[in-house]
């Protein structure tokens, strides 16, 4: 690499009065930076007797796109002006592509207006495009509840071995990081509990804080966005790609519904597993409780146990367990929502799996809310 | 080949068709007939709508106005179950072949099998082995289709477009992406098809080889106008096209026009 590239230099000579002489010196390159083509329309501006710009290029050491640019400047400037642009000393080469870019002209509409629209205009666009997405929203639920409507009488077709594979996905494979939550969440629980309890020399309860709060609570939550960003966005990435690849297309040319197909299998998959999950992760969220309760709170081992049993009741298990189904549904559906809806490039597949963790966790948080409340009203 | 129009025995008909994404109208004013047993071919500078005249034909965009009819009847206004059925008649090689990656070959062949007729696993398995080698992927049932070559996937979405036998097979760009040998092949497969089975064979291209080999009948759509400007055989229109857009197409961008 040679160093010698000298600074852009750029200097005028007024000639027989009415032409300009614009001198270019050094190297024109992108690295280099190069000076504004605002001298020269200054130039043109105050002289109006200016009628020709002519180039000098007898020191340009190296020019390339930077030199283009400021051309095209000037030549805008002179056609604003009236003023010849007279291109004889520039490069060749310089000349050849101004005249190709030249060549084909400006498509009209081609250039996407920025144009700023009024509160009232933007407030209907995006009303329009809620109602539009609420429809389709609700259309995909209503075809996902006829397409589980079908299951049950055995009348959908899937493939039984798709079905299999996901229930290993979204079952067993999900088991550790399940476990390593739900006891970490445990005994984070326990420590919260045995802190405050201390206090009042009743660390006992304990037991029925991390027992209770468990299986009502925490263990299908946990669950819930934990499936919502493993498995949630790999059904969205899996549908997304899919749609993408014109995969999804070719089910529908087929005559096969992509709802029964694809949805499908993932909803009861996630509807199927969830549950269990949830019985495997109180489980182990009780464990946790426990060690932490023995090991720090200085209760013993069978009172422990013995309070757990006496503290949870059936009724907090079946409410943990229908939260659980419940989130199963939510994820499986706003996993494989995002994904049907996916556009046709890279960057919305990656959108889409965002946007079914985000629809995924929310909706986790606001049924648990809708359940928790009714829980309430009913005294359950 | 280009025997006068008969409107009664054709295979489809475009009838006053306008196709539009929302308030952005793609081409409008479309109307055309397709022969049993024609190659015809949909051509076009890119971008001007040709796919997506494809996927109204084939079922999956709606018109905003128009009919599409198969053997007469008209594929938007039929029921839900005649549409499925006629669609059951079509078969369709997407742009990348669009086989399922989660299925190896020989499943992707055999899934329409499956699902439309009462055949046993063993003819199946017969049957998806025959396609595949009919288009000369012998031996690779079990591979997924990410283990093959792109031209490989589009053969094999070749084979499963024909797993059913179809009446009416469509090409979205089938050349698109494979080396001029393997291009010329498929037209000579697409020949073939046509030829044993008298399959009437749909093309979506701009490639001016295989329209000059293939085509019988095409339209031409225009991204200016928005709608067809031409219609017949390419290569009477090559040079006697009144419009000069058609001749310059067919002729990589020289005029082509007979001195008079």
């Amino acid at each position: 690499m040679e160093t010698t590239a000298t600074q852009p230099g750029l200097s005028f000579n007024r000639q027989d009065d009415d032409s300009l002489v614009v001198r270019l010196t050094g190297a024109w390159t992108l690295n280099e930076g190069s000076p504004s083509a605002r001298e020269i329309a200054k130039q043109v501006e105050s002289n109006p007797q200016i009628r020709r710009i002519a180039f000098d290029t007898q020191d340009l050491t190296d020019w390339d796109s930077s030199l283009l640019t400021f051309l095209l400047q000037v030549g805008e400037a002179c056609s604003r002006h009236d003023t010849v642009l007279d291109e004889e000393g520039l490069p060749r080469g310089a000349r050849r592509l101004l005249v190709l870019a030249a060549e084909v002209p400006e498509r009209e509409g081609a250039r996407k207006e920025e144009t700023r629209a009024g509160v009232f205009t933007r407030i209907g666009l995006g009303a329009i495009e809620a109602t539009g997405s609420i429809r389709e929203t609700l259309s995909f639920l209503g075809e996902a509840t006829l397409a589980l409507g079908r299951f049950l009488t055995g009348k959908a077709s899937f493939r039984r071995s798709d079905l299999t594979l996901i229930i290993q996905e979204c079952g067993a494979q999900a088991l550790p990081i399940v476990s390593l939550i739900s006891l970490l969440v445990g005994m984070i629980l326990a420590f919260l509990g045995a802190i405050q309890l201390k206090l009042f020399g009743a660390e006992i309860y304990v037991a029925d804080l991390v027992g209770i709060g468990m299986l009502r609570m925490m263990s299908p939550i946990m669950t819930g966005i934990i499936m919502a960003g493993r498995t949630g966005a790999a059904f969205a990435a899996q549908l997304g790609t899919m749609q993408t690849n014109e995969e999804i297309d070719a089910l529908q040319t087929m005559g096969v519904s992509p709802m029964e197909f694809l949805v499908l299998p993932r909803m009861v998959a996630l509807i199927l597993m969830m549950p269990l999950l949830c019985v495997y992760a109180d489980l182990v969220g009780i464990l946790g409780g426990m060690v932490v309760g023995v090991g720090m709170g200085h209760i013993s081992l069978p009172a422990y146990w013995t309070e757990t049993r006496g503290a949870v009741t059936l009724t907090h298990f079946w409410i943990g367990i229908f939260q659980g189904i419940v989130f199963g549904v939510l994820v499986a559906l706003s996993g494989c929502l995002r994904g049907i809806q996916c556009g046709r490039s890279a960057s919305a597949v990656g959108d889409a799996t965002t946007s079914a963790v985000v629809t995924g966790i929310v909706s986790i948080i606001v049924a648990t809310a809708i359940i928790t409340f009714v829980c309430n009203v009913l005294g359950i | 080949m280009t025997e006068p129009e008969e409107r009664t025995d054709a295979k489809i008909e475009i009838r006053d068709l306008t196709m539009a994404y929302g308030d952005f109208v793609v081409m409008r004013d479309l109307d055309f007939s397709i022969r049993p047993g024609e190659v015809f071919v949909i051509m076009g500078g890119s971008g001007c709508g040709k796919s997506t005249l494809m996927r109204h034909m084939i079922g999956l965009k709606a018109p905003a106005k128009g009919r599409i009819l198969y053997a007469g009847v008209s594929f938007w206004e039929a029921d839900p179950d005649q549409r499925t059925r006629l669609m059951r008649r079509f078969g369709v090689l997407y742009q990348s072949g669009a086989l399922w990656s989660s299925m190896t070959l020989a499943e992707n062949v055999a899934l329409p099998l499956q699902q439309y007729t009462d055949l046993g696993p063993e003819a199946i398995r017969e049957l998806v082995s025959l396609k595949l080698a009919l288009v000369g992927l012998a031996g690779f049932e079990d591979y997924f289709p990410a283990e093959i070559s792109g031209g490989m996937c589009k053969r094999a979405g070749l084979a499963r477009a024909m797993a059913l036998d179809p009446d009416i097979l469509f090409f979205d760009e089938p050349s698109a992406g494979l080396d001029p040998i393997s291009a010329r092949l498929l037209d000579d497969l697409i020949l073939e098809l046509r030829e044993s089975l008298g399959t009437t064979i749909v093309v979506v291209t701009h490639e001016l080889a295989s329209i000059f080999t293939i085509a019988d009948n095409a339209v031409f759509l225009d991204t200016d106008t928005k709608t067809q400007i031409a219609l017949g055989d390419p290569r009477i229109l090559r040079t006697e096209s009144p419009d000069p857009k058609v001749r310059r197409f067919l002729n990589r961008g020289e005029d082509g026009a007979k001195a008079e």
